[in-house]
């Protein structure tokens, strides 16, 4: 059983973000990346399943600042092997992350045929779609999102996998395999792996890199970020100011003010 | 159809999803406003007489086939791809709920056309059509237009009041036929969401916590928090995920809508999908150390600052205030 895992890196919301200047980007100059939270789920699923049925995981990301550190962080916690993607030019759009990795699922030795390609349900940046779904049509293989449990049957050739619904209600699903699979969450939460042991991986192992491969057209219709801004939040919401003390009072007599104290 | 605009009818278990009518009234405002039709496209397996309730557009498109009883992402956009190959219309409107997942982007790339997801709005600037988007998870707003027509928009719920999307009067109804190859994706079962020991549905005052709480050693203080007001504690998907609180206790896209008296936020950044779940609460409070917060974008009173430390004060100030009415 091979496991693939696709990984991207999203600019970690928790810092201030930053327009460039032209208005219609991120400054990335300012941003800190990080790896899209569901693609960490999506790799520790891989490795939940490589525990229950010896799978090897490879790790495949396309390169960004951080990049290598989230790969050598897969291979810390169990991934045999990662791939680096270089050679797109920064902010590139989803779809284009999806054309590349597609490419070299299919020419970078090693990865294909794959059994299961994993990745994460959705990145906050994915403005022109899905990655999943991208390179499930890419490749022509079955595709399901929103995966948050996952098991293979003995022949290892079908997936029953679980995805989420609205309201707490989950769908059981048979997959065929080779497939797709969006994770929202796996069955545990990603696992911590300490950074001497990162750091021990850094000295020992490699991260494989490959030149990305795009058709020269670009591929598919563009959409295209006229403006871009950042949300004011001041503008809806009364903000209370003041020591803790200050603001509890403020907040008891509006509470108090709609009948709910 | 061609020229038109069209929306995605979702159905789910033998209803249309109420995303669909909020996607209706937004295409009838699009669609007025260009002097264009409004069009649907209903997929489903027996589910005809669904269409009925689409009287928002002027037409609506049904094709029936056993494998659209479901909306199995591939399936469903290659029915829609089929329908649209000779009536294309300038934008088709997908909304974007964990139903129709991935069905967006699938036919944008089975048309060859763009796709633009995140969409809370759609605005008319010199007759081309552009999409106001949510990204980053909230923070950051995007005007985008694509280069070409039909674009395929993913639409956030909540973009309009869902009453605007239904109507009395019946539309126009097409059947279509499709052919679609077996599908590798098959449902075998649902399984019904545990019924939690409260239903948060039926509270008057809900503290939610997120991410900020920082660890399940902090419930407590949500926990008497809520005791102080009456409610119970609920919680954003990574406390779930993390264990610290049970399913039946998440808000949100996957998990439930509430509409309480008085919604509190600790330490909830305001993603679009948890936001989905709680927007329509009477009263919000927000309580963020982070000033850009989306979450204060939906909350009537915020406050910056670190829950671990305001909860306790806020709580204590609220049981002083209950001890002096129990004495006056
Ligand atoms: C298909 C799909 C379905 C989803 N369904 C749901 C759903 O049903 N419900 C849901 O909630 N999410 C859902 N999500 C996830 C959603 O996108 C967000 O990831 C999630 O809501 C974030 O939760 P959070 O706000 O707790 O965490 P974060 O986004 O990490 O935010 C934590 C916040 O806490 C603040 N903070 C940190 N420390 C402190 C402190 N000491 N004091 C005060 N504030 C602090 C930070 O400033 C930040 O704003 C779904 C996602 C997808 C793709």
């Amino acid at each position: 059983m091979r496991i693939l895992v696709l990984m991207k890196m999203a600019p970690d919301v928790v810092e201030e973000l930053e327009i460039a200047p032209g208005g219609t980007a991120l400054d990335l100059d300012y941003v800190r990346m990080i790896l899209s939270e569901s693609d960490d789920h999506a790799l520790e699923q891989a490795l939940l399943l490589k525990e229950r049925h010896g799978a090897t995981v490879t790790a495949l990301a396309l390169d960004a600042p951080e990049v290598d550190d989230a790969l050598f962080t897969a291979l810390a916690k169990g991934a045999d092997r990662a791939v680096k993607i270089a050679g797109l030019d920064a902010g590139f759009p989803t779809s284009q992350a999806a054309r590349a990795m597609s490419q070299a699922i299919a020419q970078v030795p090693g990865l294909s045929p794959a059994d299961l390609i994993l990745t994460g349900v959705q990145a906050i940046d994915d403005l022109d779609g899905l990655i999943a779904p991208m390179v499930a049509h890419a490749l022509d293989l079955p595709y399901l999102g929103i995966v948050t449990r996952l098991s293979l049957d003995a022949s290892g050739r079908t997936a029953l996998a679980t995805k989420e619904y609205p309201g707490g209600v989950r769908g059981e699903f048979e997959v065929k395999l080779p497939a797709v699979l969006g994770i929202q969450a796996a069955e545990k939460p990603p696992r911590y792996v300490p950074v001497a042991k990162v750091r021990a991986a850094m000295k020992t192992q490699k991260i494989d890199s490959a030149p990305a491969s795009l058709p020269a057209d670009g591929g598919c219709a563009a959409a295209q970020v006229v403006e871009m801004k950042r949300n004011e939040p001041a503008g809806h919401a009364e903000m209370l100011d003041g020591d803790p003390e200050s603001v509890s009072d403020k907040l008891c007599g509006i509470l108090t003010g709609h009948g709910l104290l | 159809m061609t020229g038109s605009i069209c929306v995605f009818a979702e159905q789910w278990r033998g209803s249309i999803s109420e995303a669909t009518y909020e996607a209706l009234a937004l295409g009838r405002e699009v669609a007025d406003a260009l002097g264009v039709q409004l069009t649907a496209i209903l997929t489903g397996s027996n589910a005809r007489e669904l269409a009925q309730t689409l009287g928002a557009a002027d037409l609506v498109v049904y094709v029936d086939h056993p494998l659209l009883a479901e909306t199995l992402p591939q399936p469903t956009a290659e029915a829609l791809a089929q329908v649209l190959q000779d009536r294309r219309p300038r934008a088709f409107i997908v909304p974007l709920t964990n139903v129709s997942l991935g069905v967006g982007t699938l036919l944008a790339l089975r048309l060859g056309t763009a796709g633009i997801n995140f969409c809370k709005d759609v605005r008319i600037a010199g007759g081309r059509l552009q999409a106001v988007c949510v990204m980053y998870g909230g923070k950051i707003e995007a005007t985008v237009e694509a280069a070409g027509e039909p674009v395929v928009l993913g639409l956030w719920p909540g973009a309009r009041p869902a009453e605007k999307g239904r109507s009395s009067r019946s539309p126009v109804v097409e059947e279509a036929t499709v052919s679609l190859r077996d599908s590798p994706v098959l449902l075998r079962r649902y399984v019904e969401a545990e019924a939690g020991d409260v239903d948060l549905t039926k509270q008057d005052v809900l503290v939610a916590v997120g991410r900020g709480i920082q660890s399940k050693d902090n419930l407590g203080l949500a926990e008497d928090l809520a005791k102080s007001l009456g409610g119970a504690v609920a919680g954003s998907r990574p406390v779930i995920d993390q264990g610290w609180l049970p399913l039946s206790r998440q808000v949100g896209k996957s998990g439930l809508s509430v509409k309480p008296k008085l919604y509190v936020a600790l330490g909830i950044s305001g993603a679009p999908e948890h936001v989905e779940g709680m927007k329509d609460s009477a009263l919000i409070v927000a309580v963020n150390s982070d000033p850009r917060a989306p979450i204060f974008n939906v909350a009537h009173y915020g406050i910056v600052a670190d829950v671990l430390e305001t909860i306790p004060v806020l709580t204590a100030a609220i049981e002083a205030k209950r001890a002096v009415a129990r004495h006056a």
